[in-house]
């Protein structure tokens, strides 16, 4: 089962610049533990100290946003693409 | 109002368009177009604004311009350097287009002044550089029903969406808080392809000018994330919030708060 992960620009330093990520996860609470398994240090930047991901950052599934699917427990299955989109505010 | 034999020359190419035509050239002729921050969003936008010949257009900006800004703030020249953006992009403007009158805001959009500004305004066109003033401006634009073509952009990315009360989700409804002070690096730290602006800011010029025209389908419920590296443009679905404190059915915002307390900042740590 492959799962295609994109990883946006602010977190790409964590994960050697790349912006395709493959992963096997069947639900998003796994897929973020896979990817802190592979690029230590990125949970952090998805999840707040409770575990619960950040009110800045979204996660889509299939251009979905999980927060109106079942959130972390939406599942993944084998050609599904999740993206990580965080707010951002350049414009200067 | 009767379009001028030099009009009807200058705007052609677009007259042309069945789609515009000499009644969607007065609808320009008449806009009024607010557009906050003239930097590598604002400079794209505001230039294609006053080739378009969008009649009134505000120009909200505090800094001046540096040498470091020209690689993707094209409206200005190296004999700027040191001029207030608004002046200087007013003196520029005036010469692509004498129809299009330019208004100059030389400040800070508050909560105290914002309502006063936007007032006038058919369209507002987010090109600001920060989080509070993003925040500020999608609240502003929801109590006074306001028109926003928002556009942010990130290093190689970029996002755009058009913001319109009750047809669509809000700012807050797709990120309803914003990050930490000090977790995002601002473009003076982070870097950004001059070009890359221009995408973005010319996706905010085009929804800008189909809201004024009324044409086609307005990017409204759907974030357009631009990668430049690999140059895809993706849509992402944005549903309304029914819980977002601002747009939702039970709204706990009414009035303007305090911007920089929101995002952790103080007023003198804003980039």
């Amino acid at each position: 089962m492959t799962i295609k992960v994109r990883i946006p620009q602010p977190l790409q330093k964590l994960t050697d610049g790349k912006g395709l990520i493959e992963a096997s996860a069947s639900d998003v609470k796994s897929l973020i533990d896979e990817l802190e398994g592979k690029f230590p240090g990125i949970k952090d930047r998805i999840c707040d100290q409770t575990g619960k991901i950040r009110r800045f950052i979204n996660i889509y599934v299939n251009e979905e946003d999980i927060r109106f699917l079942q959130g972390e427990t939406t599942s993944l299955k084998d050609g599904y693409e999740v993206s990580i989109v965080p707010a951002i505010a350049g414009g200067k | 109002m009767n379009l001028t034999d030099d009009q009807i020359e200058r705007y052609s190419r677009q007259i042309l368009l069945p789609h515009v035509g000499g009644i969607g050239q007065e609808k320009l002729l008449s806009a009024k177009v607010l557009i906050i921050g003239a930097g590598g969003l604002g400079s794209p936008i505001a230039a294609y604004m006053a080739g378009a010949g969008i009649g009134t257009l505000g120009i909200v900006d505090s800094d001046v311009v540096e040498l470091s800004n020209l690689h993707r703030q094209i409206i200005y020249s190296s004999d700027d350097i040191g001029k207030k953006k608004a002046i200087a992009a007013q003196d520029r403007l005036q010469k692509v287009n004498p129809d299009t009158k330019v208004i100059p805001y030389v400040l800070r959009l508050t909560s105290e002044n914002i309502m006063d500004i936007i007032k006038d305004y058919d369209v507002i066109v987010d090109g600001s550089d920060n989080f509070p003033t993003r925040y500020l401006v999608n609240d502003a634009c929801i109590l006074a029903k306001k028109a926003l073509v928002h556009g942010a952009f990130f290093r190689f990315e970029g996002q755009a969406m058009v913001i319109k009360l009750n047809e669509g989700p809000c700012y807050r409804c797709l990120f309803p808080e914003p990050p930490p002070p000090g977790t995002v690096p601002s473009c003076q730290e982070a870097g950004i392809l001059g070009a890359l602006a221009g995408v973005i800011g010319l996706i905010q010029a085009t929804e800008t000018l189909k809201l004024i025209l009324e044409i086609g389908e307005p990017l409204v419920g759907e974030l357009i994330v631009f990668d430049a590296l690999e140059m895809s443009f993706r849509k992402i679905k944005i549903p309304r919030d029914k819980d977002c404190p601002i747009c939702g059915e039970n709204p706990t915002i009414t009035e303007l708060i305090d911007y920089e307390w929101f995002c952790g900042l103080k007023a003198d740590e804003i980039a």
